[in-house]
């Protein structure tokens, strides 16, 4: 039962994640369309945001580890 | 065919995306013959996994297939070193096991892995557990998921499938420490082969092992250090960057290696470890303007205060907290995935599912290398600037 | 739950190991490489300055050699006007002088031709006041030789008195 609840928060918080990430990339892309010449910039902060997001999905992951 | 359109697909983005980390020509060469390396290596960890559907330590049980047991089992940490074969018939690397208890204890795993099968019932849920118990110099000893535990009479006592019985200090060389030995080993040889090129060649152009580290040495100067601390303050924390992203870097890389399939910096203990080394860099380096933001910050009134100071006071705790949790997370939810879509072909107990699940598989083992490098990137650029906001000069 | 509990012995391994490491690492790999890329980047920086250097050095010689070579034209130029002022200069002197020279020897040619023209004169007149005086007197101790001889000579030099 746990562990079925732990999947469903972990799936909530890689839902959010999703939509963080999203955000970041279509902005990226965004900005790379009107800067090409930032674009190396762009990309390294893009990853960086994204990494940071995805850390923060990965404590509910990590929530979901300890239904396990 | 398939796999190759996949191996191209793949690699082109992540080609790009690895060429704006490190705009270097040469890392990327070095990656793409990397990447070749792995990949084909790759379809070897697939077949370590086919055998490991069974618990060594469930006993000579034939058990149902278990994913989740089967994923927990891969990335935990393991007194032995499997390498192929069924659990008990295959073929293992046992590892010495060190226990302070009440004296130093040595002796190899292999007596605690090919003991005396015993059964046990769950004091609470009355069910059979199946264990095996230590013999020869392991006499006394039982290893039961990778922990090991001092018998009772004989016997280990469970309780809610968990053994209740005490356990020894345990020092031994595990998966992990062998690892991590591996790891030191292999930095030490990168870094000190390319001290030796330089002490034998002079200040020249780099060739060799000195052409793959000086880049990474140089974008972790300038791109790490510099840009996240400062002109004035970058000097001194270049070697503990270097020495945190090359561990980690080699660590991630490792445990996408078959056959070892380690998974050290998926460790919650050596992410633990190095998150603190930077909690204690950041601390120590602190200067006054740093205290003070955290006890008395700037343009807050006193009654405020009284928040403020818990909510800074955790927030730099936090802040190597999350270090921690992202490093472990990320490359424990990588060999997870890896492991996942492997495992669909067991749950589905037909190869044909392999048709989907290794190219799968392969993808994310591709992408893994990806977030080896990104991580190792991250916790050294995150490290970088915890120090960076801890010498900050005032400039009110 | 396992998953995320710290192991005593393993951390005792990592704290061992990343210390030695980082203390091997620092010592033996870091700093020597740090020191030789730093000074790899200082001789390259020191070998750009220096080929701007010389890059700015060539510029003034070469400026410096058109400066010169300008200069020098000049000077020749100057030079060239200098001597063709010069020869025109002697030519005309020495033009003047020939003619000076030519005028002088033809004065005194002349002077010395007027000298002589005049005492040929004197001489002639001399000699003619001499012939004429002997021939006078041949003729007057001829004419004179008879009165009528004489007298048509008085009438003849009266007549011409008259005349005058």
């Amino acid at each position: 039962m746990t562990g079925t609840v732990a999947a469903i928060g972990a799936g909530l918080a890689v839902l959010g994640a999703g939509l963080g990430i999203g955000r970041i990339g279509g902005s990226a892309m965004d900005a790379i369309a009107r800067q090409p010449e930032a674009s190396g910039k762009i990309q390294t902060a893009m990853i960086i945001a994204a990494a940071l997001i995805e850390g923060v999905a990965l404590f509910g992951v990590v929530v979901g580890f300890l239904g396990l | 065919m398939v796999f190759i359109l996949l191996l191209k697909k793949v690699s082109i983005p992540l080609r790009q995306i690895l060429k704006a980390f490190f705009q270097n020509e040469i890392t990327m060469r070095l990656f793409n013959k990397f990447n070749t390396l792995v990949l084909t290596v790759f379809s070897v960890l697939s077949i370590n996994a086919l055998y490991a559907g069974h618990d060594e330590v469930d006993g000579y049980v034939e058990k149902d297939f278990n994913i989740g047991e089967m994923i927990m089992h891969h990335i935990k940490d393991a007194h032995e070193i499997h390498l192929w074969g069924d659990a008990h018939n295959g073929t293992s690397v046992y590892l010495p096991i060190i226990l302070m208890d009440g004296g130093l204890k040595t002796f190899s795993s292999s007596h605690l892995y090919h003991g005396e099968l015993k059964t046990a019932v769950d004091h609470k849920t009355h069910e059979e557990i199946h264990y095996v118990a230590g013999v020869g110099p392991a006499d006394g000893y039982a290893i039961f998921h990778e922990k090991i535990y001092k018998l009772e009479n004989g016997e280990l006592q469970f309780e809610d499938s968990h053994p209740h019985n005490a356990k020894p200090m345990d020092f031994s060389i595990t998966k992990n420490v062998f690892v991590l030995f591996l790891v030191s080993f292999i930095v030490c040889l990168l870094a000190i082969g390319t001290a030796r090129y330089y002490k034998k060649n002079g200040a020249i152009a780099p060739k060799g092992v000195a052409k793959f580290i000086e880049p990474l040495v140089i974008f972790v100067r300038d791109d790490v250090a510099k840009a996240n601390i400062g002109e004035h303050a970058y000097k001194k924390y270049v070697p503990y960057l270097l020495t945190i992203f090359f561990f980690i870097l080699v660590g991630n890389l490792l445990g996408l290696v078959p056959m070892l399939s380690a998974n050290l910096t998926g460790n919650i203990t050596i992410t633990l470890f190095l998150a603190v080394c930077t909690l204690l860099a950041t601390v120590l380096s602190g200067n006054k303007n740093y205290w003070h933001h955290i006890f008395a910050t700037p343009g807050v009134p006193v009654p405020l205060l009284i928040i403020m100071i818990p909510i800074e006071v955790v927030g730099i705790l936090t802040k190597p907290f999350a270090l921690m949790i992202r490093l472990f997370a990320n490359i424990t939810a990588g060999h997870v995935i890896i492991l996942a879509f492997i495992g669909i072909i067991f749950i589905n107990k037909n190869a044909a599912w392999g048709a989907l699940s290794v190219p799968m598989a392969l993808f994310i083992s591709v992408l893994e290398i990806l977030v080896a490098f990104l991580q190792a990137y991250l916790f050294a650029m995150l490290s970088a600037l915890f120090i960076g906001a801890a010498v900050e000069e005032h400039h009110h | 739950m396992d998953l995320i509990t710290p192991d005593l012995g393993l951390l005792f391994w990592t704290g061992l190991v990343f210390i030695a490491l980082l203390f091997i690492l620092t010592k033996f790999a870091w700093k020597p490489i740090l020191n030789m890329v730093n000074t790899r980047e200082q001789k390259i920086t020191e070998a750009l300055e220096l080929a701007e250097k010389t890059k700015a050095e060539m510029q003034l010689l070469a400026a410096q050699n058109e400066e010169l070579v300008k200069e020098a034209r000049k000077e020749r130029d100057a030079m060239i006007k200098d001597a063709k002022a010069t020869a025109d200069k002697m030519v005309d002197d020495a033009k003047n002088k020939a003619k000076e020279e030519a005028e002088k020897v033809l004065e005194s040619a002349r002077t010395s031709i007027n000298a002589e023209k005049a005492a040929a004169i004197a001489e002639l007149k001399a000699q003619m006041a001499a012939f004429s005086i002997e021939i006078a007197e041949k003729v007057v101790r001829e004419n004179l030789s008879s009165d009528e001889k004489q007298k048509a000579l008085a009438d003849k030099l009266a007549g011409e008195i008259n005349l005058n």
